[in-house]
């Protein structure tokens, strides 16, 4: 009992599952709960990089797998996060090294290991893996663009999941720019909701500081400044079960704008 | 070896695996896997269709023959039934579905419907298709739910949607030009009634109403839905 897993999933690559993970790795870490993240994308690992963690692995998923070191020795810790930890994808080896059933047994290993939160960086829905990364979810977060073809992607995700028993999963749109939406050039939330129907736990708005943050290992949540590191706050407080607003992204309105709709004007 | 237990043959993509619809299923699926490990590595990486005719079988005893056949490098992708419950347990484990129009039919042979209704077997979903998922019918379809953009629907009869329809539909499929597609929420990305094709406009101040589209003087009309 006790560890939640909680797996990060999308229909198309590339949407932001890996940054997903590491900044709600981050944040529940911050808020003192014991963490580990799984990097289950193998063969395209890059959650070691992103925590700033790639010069510290040893051992990977597939080595415990495999029995070739213990759990522990896979484990790696977090320089600034003690109880934040991680687990590498092997690089190279063949991707059926692992399977549905090795993952539920890994994750009830953690669960022995006194985890709050286990969390699964999965591969995007259509590639094999995507059923290892479900297989133990109490819990599957869908990220997805406000782009017609990722919403279209993600909705076959919540399909598969319905099929898996696991669904229908809840939503993260990520990379939401408002004066695009504005301008009617880009999908609102809503939009993307009424194509999927699900619960949304999360708006994260596209931010420069998310690349340089990736890039250097310090995921964006620890950049205070950050409105992308706000949001990815709030899920991990949403996950926990707190009720957080969801944030008014529209950074060109202004204060008085704000007022007016306070007194009920236009 | 039983041919009338496991039948199997080649069919263009793929395999056809025809199983007895009387014989209890434990012999059925002990000869089935006797008799692809007789052939073992002969059939793997094949796309497999399987007939079960008029059996009902639930999600479980589908989901472990689908387990069966995985674990042998066969893909099951595509299940023709004429049972509703084997159906909705195909739908459930998204495989494609394809209902085998068998007339309504009791033990005697007569009609099991009220004889002065001209009925037609259907297939019925209740749940939203997501994109990807494809539905096929040799009669006609309901579906209490959504038809999801990237979801598409072929009927041979009529085709109502309880609820929104974006994704693509083809109703007569078979050249039946007085079929008729009725939904609550009509915006499909492509509509077709036999040889008939249109597309919705995109028009967000479209009034939402449930409305019929049907074949009238050559070409697709979409009305009030007043049945
Ligand atoms: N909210 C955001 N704003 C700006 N860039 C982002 C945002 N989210 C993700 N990215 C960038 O998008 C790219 C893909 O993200 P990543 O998390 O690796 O996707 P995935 O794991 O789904 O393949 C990365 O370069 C990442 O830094
Ligand atoms: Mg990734």
């Amino acid at each position: 009992m006790g560890a939640k897993v909680v797996t990060i999933t999308s229909g198309k690559g590339g949407v932001g599952k890996t940054t997903t993970t590491a900044n709600l790795g981050v944040a529940l870490a911050r808020m003192g709960k014991k963490v580990t993240m799984i990097d289950a994308d193998i063969g395209l690992r890059n959650l070691d990089v992103v925590m700033g963690l790639e010069n510290r692995i040893v051992y990977d998923l597939v080595d415990i797998v495999e029995g070739r070191c213990r759990l522990r020795q896979a484990m790696i810790k977090h320089k600034q996060f003690p109880e934040l930890y991680l687990i590498p994808a092997a690089q190279t080896r063949d991707k059926t090294a692992v399977s549905p059933q090795d993952m539920v047994n890994l994750a009830n290993q953690l669960r022995e290991e006194g985890m709050d939160y286990i969390l699964i960086d999965s591969p995007a829905g259509i590639e094999r893996g995507f059923r290892n990364a479900v297989a133990p979810a109490d819990e599957v977060l869908i990220v997805t663009n406000p782009e017609v073809s990722a919403v279209r992607d993600a909705d076959r995700i919540v399909g598969l999941l319905e099929a898996e028993n696991k669904g229908p999963g809840k939503l993260i749109i990520n990379r939401i720019k408002m004066d695009m939406v504005r301008k009617g050039e880009m999908l609102s939330a809503n939009d993307v909701t009424d194509i999927l129907a699900i619960k949304v736990i999360g708006i994260v708005p596209e931010d420069e500081s998310v690349i340089p943050a990736s890039n250097s290992g310090i995921p964006v949540t620890l950049n205070e400044g950050s409105r992308a590191g706000l949001a990815f706050r709030n899920i991990a407080r949403r996950l926990l079960g707190e009720d957080v607003p969801f944030m008014d992204l529209d950074e060109n309105k202004g204060f008085f704008q704000r007022l007016s709709k306070l007194f009920g004007g236009a | 070896m039983n041919k009338d237990i496991v039948s199997i043959k080649g069919i263009n993509d793929g395999l056809l695996i025809t199983l007895s619809t009387t014989e209890e299923w434990q012999v059925i699926t002990t000869e089935l896997a006797a008799r692809l490990d007789e052939q073992s590595g002969f059939f793997a990486g094949a796309k497999i269709t399987v007939d079960l005719g008029e059996r009902p079988v639930p999600k479980y005893e589908l989901s472990s023959l689908r387990a069966l056949l995985e674990r042998r490098g066969l893909a099951l992708l595509v299940v023709q039934s004429g049972s509703a419950t084997t159906l909705e347990s195909a739908n459930a484990l998204d495989l494609r579905a394809v209902a085998l129009n068998q007339p309504l039919r009791n033990a005697e042979g007569e009609p099991s419907f009220d004889p002065d209704e001209d009925g037609t077997l259907g297939l019925m979903i209740r749940r939203t298709l997501r994109s990807g998922r494809r539905v096929h019918s040799r009669g006609h379809v309901v579906i209490v739910g959504d038809v999801n953009p990237g979801a598409e629907v072929v009927a041979s009869g009529d085709i109502v949607v309880w609820g929104k329809l974006r994704g693509t539909v083809h109703a007569g499929a078979e050249g039946d030009e007085s079929a008729v597609v009725c939904a609550l929420d009509m915006s499909p990305s492509q509509l077709r009634i036999a040889a008939h094709i249109v597309t919705s406009p995109k028009d967000k101040r479209r009034q939402v109403r449930p409305e019929m589209a049907c074949v009238r003087h050559n070409q697709i009309v979409v009305e009030a839905w007043e049945a």
